[in-house]
Formats: structure tokens, sequence, C-alpha cells
């Protein structure tokens, strides 16, 4: 039998792997999509969990969700065409404006 | 049909973390970005297994979708080549513990949850979640679309090729 917690499992490795990509790779684009990868480990728990209350909420929750990671998507890879016009680069390591 | 569903969910379940690794794993961005769409393919086919079967149509459609080809396109733009290999130093080896320690504490976690009787009072198709959405939820629903076109003007302003002369003036 498939339970909620085998879902749970599914989602925290997928998380799991989203952190490490987003902690071990230098390109920035292979760094958001890892938090891409994240976002829909978060909503797959959500989704997941809503089945033992009431699916038609949860989906509507994580339907809200996946518009706001749309509107994100869209306006960091904007910020990282900027990024890119002023470095030239997109590897994270070279990117150290902020750094003192 | 038991049976059926349990090969469907363990189908979806290696697939979405073979082809997340997959992600992390490729040095080509181009590769990275299509394993993504496997990944979210996969992820949609796990909803499908949970019935939210109008919410796996919005998976395959937005991320699947729309999120990818924005991301290939801005790919193609930025004329990427791949990452040359280099050796793990200190931050990328502290990097992989961490992210280890995360998995097995997300997953023990997990393990210590209950399952609780799957009896959702209502299904996850569209005309429920429509329901949802114009009866209870109206006002997400419409900041939703302000986010959205908020997002949108954005992009818009900060993605823009800026003028010789506007590029002058923020420098002064």
């Amino acid at each position: 039998m498939i339970t909620v917690v085998d879902y749970y499992v599914v989602a925290s490795i997928l998380f799991a792997i989203g952190a490490l990509g987003f902690l071990l790779r230098k390109n920035v684009l292979v760094m958001f999509m890892s938090v891409e990868l994240m976002l829909n480990s978060a909503n797959l728990v959500l989704v997941a969990s809503a089945k033992s209350f009431d699916l038609a909420r949860g989906s509507a929750f994580a339907l809200v969700s996946v518009a706001v990671a749309a509107a994100e998507v869209g306006v960091g890879l904007a910020i990282i065409i900027a990024l890119f016009r002023l470095k030239a680069t997109v590897d994270a390591e070279e990117i150290t404006n902020l750094r003192g | 049909m038991e049976v059926l569903e349990r090969v469907a969910f363990y189908v979806m379940a290696v697939l979405a973390v073979i082809s997340a690794l997959l992600v992390v794993v490729n040095r080509n961005p181009v590769a990275s970005a299509m394993s993504l769409v496997g990944a979210f393919l996969a992820v949609a086919g796990l909803y499908l297994t949970l019935n939210a079967t109008f919410l796996s149509a919005i998976q395959v459609l937005v991320y699947a979708g729309a999120i990818m080809v924005l991301f290939l396109f801005v790919i193609m733009l930025l004329n990427l080549e791949r990452e040359p290999f280099d050796l793990p130093g200190i931050g990328r080896i502290a990097g992989f513990g961490l992210s280890v320690a995360l998995l097995f504490s997300l997953i023990s976690l997990a393990l210590g949850a209950v399952a609780r009787p799957e009896t959702s009072a209502r299904g996850g198709s569209g005309a429920e979640i429509g329901d949802v959405f114009f009866s209870d939820y109206l006002f997400p629903f419409e900041m939703a679309s302000l986010l959205l076109l908020v997002a949108m003007v954005g992009v818009i302003v900060v993605a823009r090729r800026r003028k010789p002369e506007e590029e002058e003036e923020e420098q002064a």
C-alpha cells in the first residue's frame, strides 16, 4: 500500500538533490534549476498531504505556488540575463561584487 | 489495481530521482535543462498517482512547457559552453556533506510521519478546484494574476537593453 509517507520520502530525496545542486554547481542557471527542483518537491508534499484532508483545496494551494514559481522563474532569468550583460559570465564564483 | 498503483508510483519516483540527479551531474546546461523536463514530467506522474489530475496537467503545461522553454531560451541566448571539470575543494566537500545530512534528516522526519487514512472530501479535478478558487479563494486567485502582471513588467524592465545615454546617466 502506497501511503503519504512514501511520497514524503520521494520529496525528501528530490529536495536533497536540489540542495546538492545548489551548493555544488557554479553555473548560476543550473543553481536556479536546482531551486526549481526543491520547489517542486515542496509542492509534492503539499499535494500528498492534501490527499488525507481535501484534495481540491490542496491542489488550489499547489496551483497558486505554481503561479508564484512561474513569476519567480521569469524574474530570476531576467536577473541572470542582466548579470550576464554586466559580467559576461554565469559563474557564481566570479560574481563577487558584494564581497567586502 | 493495487499492484498497478504501486508500479506506477515506483516507476515515477525512480524516474524523478534519476532525472533530478542528472540535472545536477550534467556539465552541459542544455542537458541539465532536458533532464529537468524529465524530472517535472515524473512529478506530474506522481500527481496522477495521487488523483490530482488537474494539477498534473498544469505541471506539464507550466513547468515542462513554459518554464523549460524560458530556461532553454536563456541558455541559448547566453551561449554557454561546457563547464570544465575541476577537483572538489573544501567548500564543495562541505556542500556535499551538508546535503547528505539534509537528506537523512528529511527522510527520518518523513518516516516519523503518521499516515492518516486517505479520505479526501473532494477530488482534484478541474471542476472541483474551480469550485474552491471561485468561492473561498477568490482573493488569492486574483492576487496571483496581479503577481504575474507585476512579474511581467519587472522582467521587461530588468532584462531590456539600455540605451547608451541611459547607461551614462546611471554611471553618473
